[in-house]
C-alpha cells in the first residue's frame, strides 16, 4: 500500500477531523459570532484607532506631544 | 504658576472600569485553560503508560471541557488591545515597541503552536502515534504557557520598567535590551506565580465536577471521577505550596520596586524597623484611611518581624510607610529616595525641557540658516541633558497632589488577604484531600466534602481575581512605573463614550459567559457517555 505524503496526512487530519466535528461545530459558531461582534462591529464603530484619527500620517509623535502638554503644564 | 489641563475624571474612571472588566472577564478563561492542560495531559500520560482505554477516555473527557473554555476564551483579550488604541492612545505611544514585540511573539506563538497542537489533540487519536499525540496534548499546555509569559512579560514591564530608552524625537520608549525585558526578575517572578496559581484553578474545577459525579451517584463516571481527584489532588496541592512560595517573592520583588503598593496592601501608614505582618485589621472596605492622622490601622493583629523578613529577608529591615514614601526615605543600603514633592518638581522639570527640546527642534530646521553659532543645537543638548537626568521621575510631573500617588488602601488591603486566605486554604484543602487518599477513606460517602468540593470552585475565581486586584489596584495611578499616571495615559475622549462601551461589553461578556456556562455544564451533565 502507498504511504501517504505528509502534506496529504496533514491535510486529512484537519478536513476529516472538521467534518466528524460535533460540540466543535457549536464551538466554531460561537467563536464565529465572537469575532464578528468583535472586529466588524465594535472594532469598526466603537474602537477607532485616536491618534490616526486625530493626525496626520506622520504626525503621531507631534499629536502625542501636544496631548501630553496639555495634561500639564502651562506656565 | 502651574495651569492644569482638566481631564474629565469621569473619563479615566469609566476608562478604567472598562479596561478592569475586561481583564477580570479574560482571566476567567485563561487559568483554567492552563490549569486544565496540566491534568488532562497528566490523564494522558497515563493512558500513554498503561494503554488503558479508561485513561483515554477520562483524557478525552477532560479535553472537551478544556475545548469549551477554550473555545470561549479565544480573543476575549484582543478587546483589550482595542481599548488601549481609543481610550489609552498616549499610552498605546509611549511604550513603542516594548509592548509590541512580546505581544507579537504572544500572537504568533499562540497561533501556530495552538492550531497545529490543539487539532493533532482532536482530531488525531486515530491517525497519530500514542507518544505523538500524547506530546501533542502537552505542547498544547505549554504554548498556552508560552503565550501567557509574553503577556505577563507587558505587564512586568508596565510595573518594572526596564531595558528602554525614551526618545523625545518620536515621544516613544525604545528596547535597549530585549533580555532585560524579556527576563527581567518581576517579569520571572510574576510568570512563575501566575502559572502555578491557574494550576490550583485547574485542579479546584476537576475535583469540583468529580465531586459532582460522586454526589449525583453517577456510576458511568465513578472510576473517572476518583481518579481524577487523586490526580487534581496531586497538582492542587503542589501547585498551592508553589504559590505561596513564588508569591512570597513576589512580594520581596513588590517590596522592593513597588513599595507604595506594598505599604497599601498592609495598610501600612507609618514604616519602620522590625515592621509586623499584619494578619487583620479593622479597615473600612469603603473609604481612603485616614493615612497622615492615623498611626495605623485599628484592631491591627499582626505577626512580629513579618514584614520586615517579607521585605526585606532580614528580621529588623526597613520597610517604609505610605507617609514615609510621600515624605522620603533612606533605603537600608544608605540611598535616599527622595520625598513625593521632590518627586513631583523632577518630573516637572522633565516635561518643560522635553517641550523645550521639542521646540528647538522645530527651531532648528526653522532658522538653520540663522544659527550658524549652533546656538538651538546647544541649547537642545542642555535640555535633553535635564531631561534624561529627571527622566526617572516623568510620571510625577503630571501628579496634582501628592495624594494621587496613594492606591486606594482598602481594595489593595483586603484583595491580598482574600488572595491569601484562600490560597492557604487550598494548601489545607488538598492536603486533606491526599490524606483521604493514603488513609483509603472512601471519599464519595462524605457528601460535605463534596459539597464543600463544589464550593471551592467559586473560591478559586475569587481567589484568582484578587490577585490581579492587588497587582493592577496597588500600581495607580500609574500605567507605567513612575513614568506615566493614568491621566497623562488616557485619551482625549469623552466619559460618556467609554460609559456606553462599558456597559454594552457588560451585557456582552455576560451573554457570553452564560452560553459558556450553559454548554459546559449540558457537557458535564452529558459525562462520559457518547
Amino acid at each position: 500500500m502507498e504511504k501517504k505524503s505528509f502534506w496529504n496526512r496533514a491535510f486529512h487530519l484537519y478536513y476529516d477531523g472538521f467534518r466528524q466535528m460535533t460540540l466543535g461545530r457549536t464551538l466554531w459558531l460561537v467563536i464565529g459570532i465572537k469575532l464578528f461582534i468583535m472586529f466588524a462591529i465594535l472594532k469598526v464603530f466603537f474602537f477607532p484607532d485616536f491618534i490616526k484619527h486625530h493626525s496626520e500620517p506622520g504626525g503621531e509623535a507631534e499629536f502625542v506631544a501636544t496631548e501630553l502638554q496639555k495634561r500639564q503644564l502651562q506656565p | 504658576m502651574i495651569h492644569f489641563l482638566a481631564i474629565d475624571s469621569a473619563a479615566v474612571d469609566w476608562a478604567r472600569a472598562q479596561f478592569a472588566l475586561t481583564a477580570a472577564y479574560h482571566w476567567l478563561f485563561v487559568p483554567l485553560t492552563m490549569g486544565l492542560a496540566v491534568i488532562m495531559a497528566i490523564a494522558e500520560t497515563c493512558y500513554y503508560r498503561t494503554g488503558k482505554v479508561f485513561w483515554k477516555t477520562t483524557s478525552q473527557f477532560w479535553q472537551r471541557l478544556f475545548g469549551i473554555n477554550f473555545a470561549m476564551g479565544v480573543a476575549t483579550g484582543i478587546i483589550l488591545e482595542f481599548e488601549f488604541g481609543t481610550n489609552w492612545s498616549n499610552y498605546s505611544w509611549f511604550v513603542g515597541d516594548i509592548f509590541g514585540a512580546p505581544l507579537a511573539i504572544e500572537g504568533i506563538v499562540a497561533f501556530f503552536m495552538e492550531s497545529t497542537f490543539v487539532a493533532v489533540m482532536y482530531f488525531g487519536w486515530e491517525k497519530v502515534s500514542r507518544g505523538f499525540h500524547l506530546t501533542s496534548t502537552w505542547l498544547t499546555g505549554l504554548g498556552a504557557t508560552i503565550s501567557a509569559w509574553w503577556i505577563l512579560v507587558a505587564n512586568s514591564w508596565m510595573q518594572y520598567p526596564v531595558g528602554c530608552a525614551f526618545n523625545p524625537d518620536t515621544m516613544r520608549n525604545e528596547m535597549t535590551s530585549f533580555w532585560e525585558v524579556a527576563f527581567s526578575p518581576f517579569a520571572v517572578d510574576k510568570f512563575l506565580h501566575t502559572v502555578i496559581s491557574t494550576w490550583i484553578i485547574g485542579a479546584v474545577f476537576v475535583v469540583a465536577v468529580s465531586a459532582w459525579y460522586l454526589l449525583k451517584k453517577r456510576e458511568a463516571e465513578r472510576e473517572m471521577a476518583i481518579k481524577s481527584i487523586k490526580i487534581a489532588a496531586v497538582v492542587g496541592l503542589l501547585a498551592s505550596v508553589g504559590a505561596a512560595v513564588t508569591g512570597d517573592e513576589s512580594a520581596y520583588k513588590v517590596a522592593q520596586v513597588q513599595p507604595m503598593k506594598l505599604a497599601a496592601m498592609e495598610a501600612l501608614y507609618n514604616g519602620g524597623h522590625d515592621v509586623s505582618l499584619t494578619a487583620v485589621a479593622a479597615v473600612n472596605p469603603f473609604s481612603q484611611p485616614d493615612y497622615k492622622q492615623e498611626e495605623e490601622a485599628p484592631w491591627r493583629i499582626a505577626i512580629p518581624y513579618g514584614l520586615s523578613i517579607l521585605g526585606t529577608r532580614t528580621l529588623h529591615g526597613f520597610v517604609p510607610g505610605v507617609n514615609d514614601i510621600l515624605k522620603g526615605y533612606t533605603c537600608e543600603d544608605g540611598t535616599v529616595e527622595p520625598s513625593a514633592a521632590e518627586k513631583m518638581e523632577r518630573g516637572k522639570m522633565a516635561i518643560i525641557a522635553l517641550n523645550n527640546y521639542r521646540r528647538l527642534c522645530a527651531d532648528e530646521e526653522t532658522f538653520a540658516d540663522q544659527d550658524s553659532d549652533g546656538l538651538i543645537a546647544a541649547e537642545k543638548e542642555k535640555q535633553l541633558a535635564v531631561l534624561t537626568e529627571n527622566f526617572k521621575y516623568f510620571g510625577y510631573g503630571y501628579i496634582r497632589d501628592e495624594s494621587e500617588l496613594v492606591p486606594y488602601i482598602p481594595v489593595n488591603f483586603w484583595a491580598f488577604r482574600i488572595m491569601v486566605g484562600l490560597g492557604t486554604l487550598f494548601i489545607f484543602y488538598f492536603a486533606y484531600l491526599m490524606f483521604l487518599w493514603w488513609r483509603k477513606k472512601d471519599i464519595s460517602s462524605m457528601k460535605w466534602l463534596l459539597i464543600a468540593a463544589i464550593v471551592m470552585l467559586p473560591c478559586a475565581y475569587v481567589c484568582s481575581e484578587s490577585g490581579w486586584l492587588v497587582a493592577e489596584f496597588g500600581r495607580q495611578p500609574w500605567t507605567i512605573q513612575d513614568m506615566l499616571p493614568v491621566t497623562a495615559s488616557i485619551s482625549d475622549i469623552g466619559s460618556s463614550a467609554v460609559a456606553t462601551t462599558f456597559w454594552l461589553f457588560l451585557f456582552l461578556f455576560t451573554a457570553m459567559l452564560v452560553v459558556e456556562i450553559s454548554i459546559m455544564l449540558k457537557q458535564i451533565k452529558r459525562g462520559i457517555s457518547e
